[in-house]
């Protein structure tokens, strides 16, 4: 009856998505063929892109032929390249996903560790150490993090390209490329999910469970291991979803530090092209993307922790 | 000292310093700002009298610096003040009316809480044009369901309470019980989530200014100066420090006074988290 309940929340957040997606563009003051034409195009050449992109019709209908479109896979063309935008996306996503996939792989191995050892030092000099590190990596804007790293060991060491993405032909090329944006991204995700993970820790630590193992005898460490950490993981489980939807946004701003063909990128020269379908498609997958993780968290949380359905 | 206190002073200088550097700046900078000076182009620290160096046109990179907190604090307020004027009624209501209505308002705001304000500025700007007032609506829309969910989940407990049940035996409407007798007891939550919210909403312009899509020129923005910096990052890295510094100095400040408000105003709060 939940997962019922929960799918029909997710279908109607995509529909409603969808809508403010197709309304931002359409019921904001100004004319979208105007604004892709310019300012120097003829009244004819506006009427007349108007009418190729279903302009002269009722706000209903093109909002239903567009979605209609969405749920088939086609979400139009670019009226710049001319090209499939589900196909332009899809591209960009070989860029996009690795990276975000990545960023989180580096977060988890960054804030585990980090998250548990200030939690075992708990109140003690490593303790204060990770959590000011943390507090000092929450307010370090991701871009500025990439800037920098890119001066150190891309300018300064040429250790890893400055820029660019050479494509999926040699993997480990295409690895070296996304390594700092990678780290940018994770730096600032690492500093909060080690706060998270050095809480839940903590909370887990004066549970009843972990006093009766101390009790037959297991050193603090031990408890930690053996019964502690499997319980702390169940709520950083579900912020680790919610921050991979704010990992995707970050990418949108990182891909532009380091010149990446993703998504991030390709919707910003949306905009300097004046491409009003291809940011109301972009937009619209990233959002898709961020309820589907959203829906599948809320699912995971209940199977690793049944005390949730029970509640 | 204990540590929740020094968060709250740590914090709160940090915060007022920047608010004293953003009301200086309104009447005097150690040069003008946008005054370009094709002999002193990138000056290093402390050449010719400019304490930070010059940037690449040669204007005062601390003048910059200090003009640009002005654009820092102004998003943040105006950003903030949207989420607050539009997110404390939608949560209020909420909580009030409970049923479909609490049902409606929160899964509204589920499906804007998948739009970060990266995408939603994006959104803005493609169908209007790029600037300061898109960059803030956006920011601001994107922190609504934030405070709509923060304000609901408060407002609940305080809708149970006596005082609250006798004020509806005196036949107060909702709109009004909210308004003078559970908003007051929430405020304390409430003042901590727009702290950590005016830390959220500084790193979001300057992200926006820094993709191009924020603050425009001639208005001077730390994240700006960090994309402009950007292109002489081989020839001159410090333009990027300085820039990146101030927001990651700022936005630890107000990180600092959300904590330290919150282990002040919410005692227990302090207690579980330690």
């Amino acid at each position: 009856m939940y997962l019922v309940r929960r799918l029909g929340v997710f279908l109607f957040s995509v529909v409603v998505a969808s809508g403010l997606v197709f309304s931002v563009m359409s019921i904001l003051p100004g004319d979208p063929a105007q604004v892709m034409l310019g300012t120097q195009a003829t009244p004819e050449s506006v009427a007349a892109l108007r009418t190729e992109l279903g302009l002269d019709r009722p706000m209903p209908i093109q909002y239903f032929d567009w979605l209609s479109g969405v749920v088939r896979g086609d979400l139009g063309t670019s009226i710049f390249s001319g090209q499939d935008i589900a196909a332009q996306i899809a591209a960009r996503l070989r860029v996009t996903m690795p990276l975000a996939v990545m960023a989180m792989t580096m977060t988890i191995l960054l804030a585990f560790p980090a998250g548990v050892y200030s939690a075992s030092r708990h109140r003690r000099l490593g303790d204060t150490v990770v959590t000011t590190l943390s507090q000092i990596g929450l307010a370090i804007p991701a871009f500025w993090a990439g800037l920098i790293l890119v001066t150190v060991f891309a300018v300064g060491r040429g250790w890893f390209p400055a820029n660019g993405f050479p494509g999926w032909d040699s993997v480990g090329q295409a690895l070296r490329a996304l390594f700092l944006p990678a780290l940018s991204l994770a730096i600032v995700q690492g500093a909060i999910i080690t706060r998270y993970v050095r809480s839940a820790v903590l909370d887990t630590m004066r549970e009843d469970y972990i006093r009766t193992a101390r009790a037959k005898g297991l050193s603090r460490s031990a408890a930690l291991w053996r019964h502690g950490l499997r319980n702390a993981a169940i709520p950083v489980l579900t912020i680790l979803g919610l921050q991979f939807a704010a990992l995707l946004a970050g990418t949108v701003v990182i891909e532009t530090v380091f010149v990446l063909p993703g998504l991030g990128s390709m919707l910003l020269q949306a905009i300097t092209r004046r491409d009003l379908l291809l940011v109301q498609g972009g937009a619209f997958v990233i959002v898709a993307f961020i309820l589907t993780i959203n829906l599948l968290v809320d699912l995971t949380y209940r199977f690793v922790d049944p005390r949730v359905a029970r509640r | 000292m204990r540590w929740k206190r020094i968060n709250l002073v740590v914090g709160a200088s940090i915060v007022v310093l920047v608010i004293v550097t953003a009301l200086v700046s309104f009447v005097w900078t150690p040069y003008d700002p946008q005054q370009i000076s094709s002999t002193e182009r990138l000056l290093g620290v402390g050449e010719n009298g400019h304490l930070l160096g010059t940037d690449q046109f040669g204007r005062d990179v601390l003048s910059q610096i200090m003009v640009g907190s002005q654009t820092a604090l102004f998003v943040g307020i105006l950003a903030v003040g949207i989420a607050v004027v539009i997110g404390i009624p939608l949560g209020g209501l909420a909580a009030a009316r409970r049923g479909w209505t609490e049902e409606g308002i929160m899964r509204l705001s589920d499906v804007i809480y998948a739009f970060p304000p990266v995408l939603l500025a994006i959104l803005l700007v493609a169908a209007v044009s790029p600037g300061i007032g898109p960059a803030m609506v956006a920011i601001g829309i994107a922190y609504v369901p934030i405070v709509a969910r923060v304000t609901r989940g408060a407002a609940l407990s305080v809708f149970e309470l006596d005082y609250v049940a006798a004020a509806r035996t005196y036949g107060r409407r909702k709109a009004y019980i909210f308004f003078r007798h559970v908003l007051p007891n929430i405020a304390s939550v409430l003042i901590v989530q727009v702290t950590v919210l005016f830390a959220l909403a500084i790193l979001a312009e300057a992200a926006l200014s820094f993709l191009g899509i924020g603050a425009q020129p001639p208005r001077p923005s730390w994240g700006r100066s960090l994309r402009d910096a950007q292109t002489f990052i081989q020839l001159s890295p410090r333009l990027a420090v300085w820039p990146g510094l101030a927001i990651a100095f700022t936005v630890l400040g107000f990180n600092l006074l959300g904590d330290g408000l919150r282990d002040a105003l919410d005692p227990r709060l302090e207690v579980r988290r330690t």
